[in-house]
C-alpha cells in the first residue's frame, strides 16, 4: 500500500479513551469496591537481613473486625517469573527490609493497620549483603539454597554456591589479543544507583479465591494478565484456566506492573477468609519499599581503538545490584550481552553480565530495561574515548555505528530493513548544531558569567527482551451495523496502543475511525492470548495480529459475497465498508449485511458469523549460546540518539536543559501524537534518571527515601525549555505498515547525553548518577583544587 | 511500612473514639449532609463516603497532588484536609466539570493535546488546572507551570499539559469576550 493513501496510519486521532479519563470516570482497581470486600494490609520486616524468631498474631486475630491473619507459616508457596526463588510470605527468614512477614485482612484498612501493629515479630539480625562486591565475596549468601532454586534452563545460568543469580556471556573474536595490537585502551568505571518507576496508581490487586475448588478471580493493575495467570498457577500448583485475571485500567506501570505481585497474598487472604474478595492496595511507601525497583549497576568497560578510531576490542563487567529475588533481575541482566556494547560494530567483544543478589528490595524490569543502564557505561565511554583519541566524538561514533551489511555481537547482520542508527544521530546533530567540542578557552569565557553551556550526544539501540517463543493474538468480531470489536491481550497501560490498534484495524477494514473499538476490560477469560504488555513490542506484535485478524474478516466475508454474485473471490475487492465486485462495483454488499451471514429474499440464508482471528509468533529467535552469546535475541531493533544543549550554574551545580532532541527510526508511525507523547514522557522519565532520582541505603540496608517528599521525580518546573521528537520513518519489511516499538527507548541515553555534554561544559567526566547539584557542585571544587 | 519495634518511630493508628460529627457542604452544587468520623480526610469523605471515585489517591501525604479538588475557589490537596475543616465550603471535584452532558473547555483540551497518558494523575491535574484559570484567565507559561508543579504526572513530560491549559485559556478568554 502506499503510503501517501493511507486513512488512519500515521495520523493523529484522539485517543480513544480519553472521555473517560477527563470526566473521572475511568475505574481503575484502586477505585474498585465488590460486595462483602475486606481490605489487607501488611508487616514490613525492619531488616534487611535477619531470622525471623517466632511471630504472635494473637492480639490481631482477637481485634475485632479481623477476618485473617497470615504468615509465611500460612504461605508455603515460592514465585518468580525465571528463578523461583520468592515466597508469598516470608518464613524463617528476611532478605530485604521491607518484605511481608506477616498479612492481615479486615473490614476496613483502619482496623487492618491497627491489626498490623499488635503483631509481634522476635527476630535475630543477621549482617547482610550490601554493596556488589560483598555480593561477589559470596561470604553470605542471599539465598543459602542458590544450588536448588528451580531457574529456566538454558536462558539463565545461575552459579553455585554464590550470590550470583545468573551469568550471561558473549565471546566474539579474541580480545585480548586485540587489546595488545590497539593503539590505545581506555578503561573506566561507571556506576548508576537504584531507581523506582513511581506510577501514579501504586500497584494494587483484588481477589476472590473460592475456598471450595481452584478457582481464583483477580482484579489487578497489572501489565501483563496472562503472566499473573501462569506464574500464580506455577506457584499454587493449580491449573492456568481456573484463574481469572482482569485488568481494568492501569495507572501507570513502566515495567513495574509486568510479572507477578500482589495478586498470590491477596488471594491466599481470601482463601483464608472463606473466599470473600480481599484489595490489597500498596502505600506509596510500600511502592517504593517492598515492591521492586530498578537495579543500581556498576559497569567496568574497556576499548581498545586503532588510531584512526576504529574500536577493536571491547570489555565490559556489568554487575547488577538485584537485591533480594531475581524477578525480571536476570533478564535485565541478559540484555547487556546482546544490547550492552551499543549500536556498534566491535569484532572483538567479550561482554560478562552477572545479576546479584544483594539484601535490598528486589529490582525488576523498568521502561527498556537494561538499556538504560548499559549506555549510560558504553555511549559515556565512547566520548572519553573520542577525547583521548582527539577525535570528535560525532565522528567516532560514526566510524563504528551499525548499519547495513555489519554485524551486531550476537552474530546478526544488519540489513535496509533492520533501521538506520547513523540517520538518528545525523538528525539530532543538526538539530543542536553540534560541531564539536568546545576548547578550554570557550569554557574560561564562559566561566566568568558563572554559567556555561555544553552540548553532547548520544546513541541507543534496544531490541525486545523475550523469550523465542513470545506470542499474542487478536480477535475481531462484527456487528450487524458493520462496527467492529477488536480484542487483543495487550494490555493499555496508557501508552495508547488500543487507539494505535483501532488505527490498524479502521485502515485494514477500510471503515471509519468511529466504527472500530478496541474493547476495554482485559479478561483472561474473553480476551485472546498475549504473553505480556512489555518490550515495546505491542506495536509490532500486536499491530500484525490484528492486521492478520482484520485480513481474515475480510476472507471471510468475500467467500461469502462469492456465492451471493456467483463468481471467484479474486473478483471481489473491498473498500469503505463494503465487498464489491472489481469489474461490477455497483455489486456490493456492506459489511453489516454480511456480519451474521447472508439472508436471500425468501428467507434461505448462508454464511455465518463472521471472526477475524489473528495471531503472531516471535519470527526466528533463538537462545543465545551460553559460552558465546550468539543467536537471534531481537525481532526489531529501534535505533534512536538524542542531542542536548545545556547550562550548568557554577556555584550551584544546578543543570538547565535547553534544548534535547530525540529521533528514532520507528519505521512507520501509526498515530503520530502519542508517539511524541512517549518521546516527551520517556526523555522526562529519563532527565529523572539523570539528574535527580536514585535509592539511598544505609550501611544496614534500609531504605532512606521511600517518599516523593525525599525521592524527586521531575515536576512541571524541571522540564527541558525544549524537547524536539524526530521521527525517522525507514520501514521494517514485517513491521505493521513498517512500524517498529518507541515505547521505552526515548529514556534510553538521556543520562549519558547529559554526562557527555557536561563535560562539554566543564571539562569533567561524570561516572555516576545521578548528576545532581550535590554531585556535580562537589565535582567542579574538586576540578577547580586540582 | 514502620517499624512497628520501635514505638518511637513508628505510625499506628490511633482510633479517634470520637462520636461522629454533622458535616455539611456543597460537592458539584450538591448540598450534601452526613454524619462522619471527625478524624476522616475530605479525600476519604469523597471516595468512602460520597462514592466519587473521580478523585484519586497517589502518596496520602500531599505530595503528588492526585487528589487535588477545588475548595471555595482553590486547588488543595484533600489527603491533607480532614472532611471536618470543608464544613460549608463549596467543593468540586472532577465530576463536576462537565455541564449538562458537555464537556467545559479545559476537559476537550486536555483530549485534543492528549495531555494524559494512564489517566491517573488527571483529575487533580484537571482541578489545580481549573483553580488557575479561574483567578487568572490568562497564565504566562511559567505561571501554569507553577500551578502544576505539585501535580506529579510520570507520563507525559508535562509539555501537552501545560499546552492544554494554554489553550483552554485562550478558548475560554474567546468565549468570554464573543458571549
Amino acid at each position: 500500500m502506499d503510503k501517501r493513501q493511507y486513512k488512519y496510519i500515521g495520523k493523529s486521532p484522539d485517543r480513544s479513551e480519553a472521555l473517560e479519563k477527563v470526566t473521572g470516570r475511568a475505574a481503575y482497581v484502586h477505585d474498585m469496591e465488590l460486595p462483602g470486600m475486606l481490605y489487607a494490609k501488611a508487616l514490613h520486616s525492619p531488616y534487611a537481613r535477619a531470622k525471623i524468631v517466632s511471630i504472635d498474631v494473637s492480639a490481631a486475630k482477637a481485634l475485632p473486625g479481623v477476618k485473617a491473619v497470615l504468615t509465611g507459616e500460612d504461605a508455603p508457596y515460592l514465585v518468580g517469573l525465571y528463578m523461583i526463588d520468592k515466597r508469598i510470605i516470608a518464613k524463617d527468614i528476611v532478605r530485604y527490609q521491607g518484605e511481608v512477614v506477616a498479612a492481615v485482612a479486615a473490614t476496613d484498612e483502619r482496623i487492618a493497620e491497627e491489626a498490623v501493629s499488635l503483631i509481634k515479630v522476635e527476630y535475630e539480625v543477621l549482617p547482610s549483603v550490601q554493596t556488589i562486591d560483598e555480593a561477589l565475596e559470596a561470604k553470605i549468601l542471599v539465598h543459602e539454597d542458590i544450588n536448588d532454586l528451580e531457574y529456566m534452563k538454558g536462558v539463565f545460568f545461575p552459579q553455585k554456591d554464590s550470590n550470583i543469580a545468573s551469568w550471561n556471556k558473549t565471546v566474539r573474536g579474541d580480545v585480548e589479543k586485540a587489546f595488545e595490537e590497539s593503539y590505545l585502551v581506555v578503561e573506566n568505571e561507571m556506576y548508576l544507583p537504584a531507581a523506582a518507576h513511581t506510577p501514579l496508581e501504586t500497584h494494587a490487586a483484588i481477589a476472590e479465591a473460592d475456598p471450595y475448588s481452584d478457582r481464583i478471580k483477580i482484579w489487578s493493575s497489572a501489565q501483563s494478565p496472562f503472566a499473573v495467570r501462569q506464574l500464580m498457577a506455577k506457584s499454587f500448583g493449580i491449573a492456568e484456566s481456573d484463574i481469572q485475571v482482569i485488568i481494568p485500567y492501569v495507572g501507570g506501570g513502566f515495567g513495574g506492573k509486568a510479572g507477578i505481585h500482589l495478586e498470590p497474598l491477596s488471594a491466599l487472604l481470601s482463601k483464608a477468609c472463606k473466599g470473600r474478595p480481599v484489595k490489597y492496595k500498596a502505600t506509596r511507601e510500600e511502592e517504593f519499599n517492598q515492591l521492586p525497583t530498578r537495579a543500581a549497576m556498576r559497569g567496568r568497560i574497556k576499548t581498545g581503538v586503532t588510531k584512526d578510531g576504529k574500536i577493536t576490542a571491547m570489555k565490559v563487567y556489568y554487575d547488577w545490584d538485584s537485591g533480594a529475588y531475581a524477578d525480571y533481575g536476570v533478564n535485565v541482566g541478559k540484555t547487556a550481552i546482546y544490547s550492552g556494547a551499543g549500536a556498534y560494530e566491535i569484532p572483538n567483544v567479550e561482554i560478562h553480565s552477572r545479576t546479584l543478589y544483594t539484601n535490598k528490595v528486589f529490582s525488576t524490569a523498568y521502561r527498556g530495561f537494561g538499556h538504560l543502564e548499559t549506555h549510560w557505561v558504553i555511549e559515556r565511554q565512547m566520548d572519553m574515548v573520542a577525547q583521548k583519541l582527539g577525535i570528535d566524538p560525532y565522528d567516532f561514533r560514526m566510524i563504528n555505528i551499525l548499519g547495513p551489511g555489519k554485524t551486531t555481537v550476537s552474530g546478526e547482520v544488519i540489513t535496509e530493513s533492520t533501521g538506520s542508527p547513523s540517520d538518528c544521530l545525523k538528525a539530532v546533530a543538526r538539530e543542536i548544531n553540534w560541531t564539536g567540542y568546545q576548547s578550554e578557552e570557550e569554557r574560561e569565557i564562559q566561566r566568568k558569567t558563572g554559567k556555561v553551556r555544553g552540548k553532547g550526544l548520544a546513541l541507543l539501540h534496544k531490541a525486545p527482551a523475550m523469550p523465542a517463543f513470545t506470542s499474542t493474538a487478536s480477535i475481531i468480531q462484527i456487528d450487524g451495523d458493520g462496527k467492529v470489536k477488536v480484542m487483543i491481550g495487550a494490555i493499555d497501560i496508557g501508552q495508547g496502543a488500543n487507539t494505535a490498534m483501532r488505527q490498524i484495524a479502521a485502515e485494514v477494514l477500510d471503515i471509519p475511525l468511529e466504527n472500530v473499538e478496541v474493547v476495554w476490560e482485559s479478561d483472561t477469560q474473553k480476551n485472546p492470548y498475549d504473553w505480556q504488555t512489555v518490550a515495546s513490542k505491542l506495536t509490532f506484535m500486536g499491530g500484525n495480529a490484528v492486521i492478520k485478524a482484520a485480513e481474515d474478516m475480510i476472507k471471510q466475508m468475500k467467500e461469502v459475497a462469492a456465492q451471493v454474485f456467483r463468481c471467484d473471490v479474486s473478483k471481489l475487492s473491498h473498500g469503505d465498508g463494503y465487498i464489491y465486485h472489481v469489474h461490477h462495483p455497483h455489486k456490493k454488499l456492506s459489511y453489516g449485511n454480511l456480519a451474521r451471514g447472508y439472508s436471500y429474499e425468501n428467507g434461505n440464508a448462508i454464511g455465518g458469523v463472521i471472526i477475524g482471528r489473528g495471531t503472531y509468533i516471535a519470527d526466528g529467535l533463538t537462545n543465545l549460546d551460553k559460552e558465546t552469546g550468539e543467536g537471534l535475541p531481537a525481532l526489531v531493533w529501534t535505533y534512536g540518539a538524542h542531542g542536548v544543549d545545556l547550562e550548568v550554574d557554577l556555584e550551584t551545580g544546578d543543570v538547565h536543559i535547553l534544548k534535547i532532541a530525540s529521533a528514532f527510526d520507528l519505521g512507520q508511525a501509526i498515530n503520530k501524537k502519542m508517539i511524541e507523547g512517549q518521546i516527551m514522557g520517556g526523555v522526562l522519565q529519563g532527565i529523572g534518571s539523570a539528574l535527580s532520582e536514585g535509592l539511598k541505603f544505609n550501611a544496614e540496608g534500609k531504605l532512606l527515601n521511600p517518599t516523593f517528599t525525599d525521592y524527586k521525580i521531575p515536576s512541571a518546573k524541571d522540564i527541558p525549555d525544549e524537547i524536539v521528537p524526530i521521527l525517522i520513518e525507514n520501514p521494517q519489511a514485517d513491521g505493521p505498515f513498517g512500524a517498529r516499538g518507541v515505547g521505552e527507548h526515548p529514556m534510553i541515553s538521556v543520562p549519558s547525553v547529559i554526562g557527555n555534554a557536561l563535560y562539554d561544559a566543564l571539562g569533567i567526566n561524570f561516572h555516576k548518577l545521578p548528576l545532581n547539584p550535590e554531585n556535580i557542585a562537589l565535582a567542579i571544587a574538586a576540578h577547580h583544587t586540582s | 511500612m514502620c517499624d512497628h519495634e520501635v514505638k518511637t518511630n513508628c505510625f499506628e493508628y490511633i482510633d479517634s473514639q470520637m462520636p461522629p460529627v454533622p458535616l455539611e457542604l456543597n460537592v458539584n452544587g450538591e448540598s450534601i449532609y452526613e454524619l462522619i468520623d471527625p478524624a476522616m480526610t475530605l479525600l476519604d469523605f469523597l471516595r468512602v463516603s460520597l462514592k466519587l471515585f473521580g478523585t484519586k489517591e497517589g502518596c496520602r501525604e500531599g505530595e503528588c497532588g492526585a487528589c487535588t479538588v477545588i475548595m471555595n475557589g482553590r486547588a488543595v490537596p484533600s489527603c491533607l484536609i480532614l472532611a471536618i475543616e470543608a464544613q460549608g465550603a463549596d467543593i468540586i471535584t472532577v465530576e463536576g466539570l462537565s455541564k449538562n452532558g458537555e464537556l467545559s473547555i479545559l476537559q476537550q483540551e486536555f483530549i485534543k493535546e492528549d495531555g494524559l497518558q494512564c489517566g491517573f494523575c488527571t483529575p487533580g491535574m484537571l482541578m489545580s488546572a481549573k483553580a488557575l484559570l479561574d483567578r487568572n484567565p490568562n497564565p504566562t507559561v511559567d505561571e501554569v507551570k507553577e500551578a502544576i508543579a505539585g501535580n506529579l504526572c510520570r507520563c507525559t513530560g508535562y509539555k501537552s499539559i501545560i499546552n492544554a491549559i494554554l489553550s483552554a485559556a485562550k478558548r475560554e478568554r474567546e468565549a468570554l469576550s464573543n458571549g
